[in-house]
C-alpha cells in the first residue's frame, strides 16, 4: 500500500524512527532536569549561571549542533546518537528553569510540614514537592515534546533516518506529496506526544480534577 | 578533529569575497532582519489590540503552541516547490524561503505582544483609565512600556528561530552561513561544515546578546525586576 507515492511500510519505520529520536531525549533531559533545577533551587547562587548557560545552549541553531556534536562525541556524522544528544540537550534546557520554577511554586507551609512529620529531603521531594510541581513541569514538557518533533526533522539533512527523509526525498523527486506525508505524520506525533503528557498529568495529579468539579 | 576547524576558521582566503564568511554572515543578517521586521508588521500591531481589547485571544492561544509543531524543513520544501515554476533567477529561492521565515516568525511574536499587554497589572490600567487616559494613551503609555520584557521575549525567540531556519535553507539555495554547512557536507568537508556550524552557533549567540542588551536600555527599570 502506498499513500501520496510513499510506501506504508517506510513511513510506520520512519515514524517509529523518530518517535525514538524525539521521545527518549525527553525522558532522559526530564530524568536529568529534575535533579539541576533542584540544585539550582537549593544553592541559590546556582540558578543565575544554570538559567543563563541552558539559555545559551537553546540558542544554537539545530542544525548547527547535528553537525559539532559528532565532532564533539567522536561519533560518525550520521549516527542517530548526535540527535538523541542534541534533542536531550534541548529538552535540559528547556526543563531545567521549569523544575526549578515548578519546584518553587510549592508552598513553603508545605514544606515545614512534610519536614515536621519527619520526610528526609530527598523522601520530601520525591513525595511532595515534585508531585505538587508536576502541573508546571508537564506544561515545560509538552512545550518541549512538541518542538522536539519538530526539530528531529531537520536531521534529514545530515542523512539520519526518520520522518524528515521524506521531506529531503520529496524534494529531491519534485513531489509534494512525500513532503505532505511527512508534515502530518510529524503533527500527529507532535499530538500524540501532548495527549500522553496530558494524560500522565491527569494520572499523577487526582487533586487538580477533585477541585475542578 | 578541532586542527582543520581552526585552519579553516582562520584561513583569510575564507573570508573574503563576495562568497567569504563576512558577505555571508551579512547576507544570513540580512535575511533575518527582513523577516522579523515583516513579522512584527503584522504581529506587533495585532498582538496589541488582541492584547487590549482581549478579542480573538482563543485563536491566538491555541494556534501559537500548534505552530511550533510544524515541521520549518517541510514547510520550506513545500513553498520552494509550490513557487519555483513562478519565480526565476535568485528570486526562486530567496522569495519563498523569506515567507516561511516570516510565517515562522509571527506566532512567537505574536504571543509574547498578546500575553505582554494582558499581563500588565489591572490596578495599573485602571489607574491610568482613572486619570482620564484614553484607550489609545493606556495602550502606548501603560500597557506597551509594562509589556516590553515579554515583548523582547517574544522577538528574541522568533530571531532565533529565524536564523536557524535561514541556516537550513541554504539547502534549497539560500545564501548566508548555511551554506558552508550544506556544501561543505556535499563536498564530505567537516572542517567547513563545522567551521561553518560553529558561526552560525556564534551569530546566534551574538544576535541574542544585542537583543538582550536593547531589552535592558528600554524596559523600564521599575519592570527589570520582574524579567
Amino acid at each position: 500500500m502506498r499513500i501520496l507515492g510513499v510506501p506504508a511500510d517506510e513511513i510506520v519505520r520512519l515514524t517509529l524512527d523518530h518517535i525514538y529520536l524525539a521521545g527518549l531525549p525527553l525522558l532522559i533531559g526530564l530524568l536529568l532536569a529534575i535533579p539541576l533545577g533542584w540544585l539550582a533551587l537549593r544553592r541559590a547562587w546556582l540558578y543565575g549561571p544554570l538559567i543563563a548557560s541552558t539559555g545559551l545552549l537553546y540558542t544554537i541553531p539545530s542544525l548547527a549542533l547535528f553537525i559539532l556534536l559528532p565532532g564533539i562525541l567522536g561519533t560518525r556524522i550520521l549516527d542517530p546518537v548526535n540527535v538523541v544528544v542534541a534533542m536531550t540537550l534541548y529538552t535540559i534546557a528547556l526543563l531545567a528553569r521549569t523544575v526549578a520554577d515548578g519546584l518553587s511554586s510549592v508552598p513553603e507551609t508545605v514544606r515545614q510540614a512534610a519536614t515536621a512529620m519527619g520526610f528526609s529531603t530527598v523522601r520530601r521531594l520525591l513525595r511532595v514537592e515534585l508531585p505538587l510541581a508536576v502541573p508546571v513541569i508537564a506544561a515545560g514538557l509538552r512545550v518541549a515534546a512538541v518542538s522536539n518533533v519538530s526539530i528531529v526533522s531537520v536531521a534529514a539533512l545530515v542523512g539520519v533516518q526518520q520522518l524528515g527523509i521524506l521531506f529531503t526525498e520529496g524534494f529531491n523527486r519534485n513531489a509534494i506529496g512525500p513532503i505532505m506525508v511527512g508534515v502530518v505524520a510529524c503533527l500527529f506525533l507532535a499530538l500524540l506526544f501532548d495527549a500522553i503528557i496530558l494524560t500522565v498529568t491527569r494520572l499523577l495529579t487526582p487533586w487538580q480534577r477533585a477541585v475542578a468539579t | 578533529m578541532i586542527g582543520p576547524v581552526v585552519q579553516w576558521l582562520t584561513d583569510p582566503a575564507n573570508w573574503e569575497g563576495d562568497r567569504g564568511i563576512i558577505a555571508q554572515t551579512l547576507a544570513h543578517l540580512e535575511y533575518s532582519f527582513v523577516a522579523l521586521l515583516l513579522a512584527a508588521l503584522v504581529a506587533v500591531p495585532l498582538g496589541l489590540y488582541i492584547g487590549h481589547t482581549g478579542r480573538g485571544r482563543v485563536v491566538v492561544v491555541s494556534t501559537a503552541g500548534g505552530f511550533r509543531a510544524i515541521p520549518s524543513l517541510g514547510v520550506l520544501f513545500i513553498a520552494v516547490l509550490l513557487l519555483l515554476p513562478r519565480l526565476s533567477g535568485d528570486a526562486a529561492f530567496e522569495v519563498p524561503s523569506l515567507i516561511v521565515l516570516f510565517i515562522l516568525a509571527i506566532p512567537p511574536i505574536l504571543s509574547g505582544v498578546y500575553s505582554g499587554v494582558q499581563q500588565v497589572d489591572p490596578g495599573a490600567r485602571d489607574a491610568a483609565k482613572g486619570m482620564g487616559m484614553t484607550g489609545s494613551q493606556v495602550l502606548f503609555g501603560v500597557e506597551l512600556p509594562c509589556a516590553l520584557p515579554l515583548i523582547f521575549s517574544g522577538m528574541r525567540s522568533a530571531m532565533l528561530q529565524i536564523i536557524a531556519t535561514a541556516t537550513i535553507a541554504a539547502i534549497v539555495g539560500l545564501g548566508g552561513l548555511g551554506r558552508y554547512l550544506i556544501d561543505g557536507q556535499a563536498t564530505q568537508d567537516y572542517a567547513e561544515m563545522a567551521g561553518g556550524a560553529l558561526l552560525v552557533a556564534a551569530l546566534a549567540l551574538g544576535v541574542d546578546f544585542v537583543f538582550g542588551l536593547v531589552q535592558r536600555l528600554t524596559v523600564s527599570p521599575g519592570l527589570a525586576t520582574s524579567d
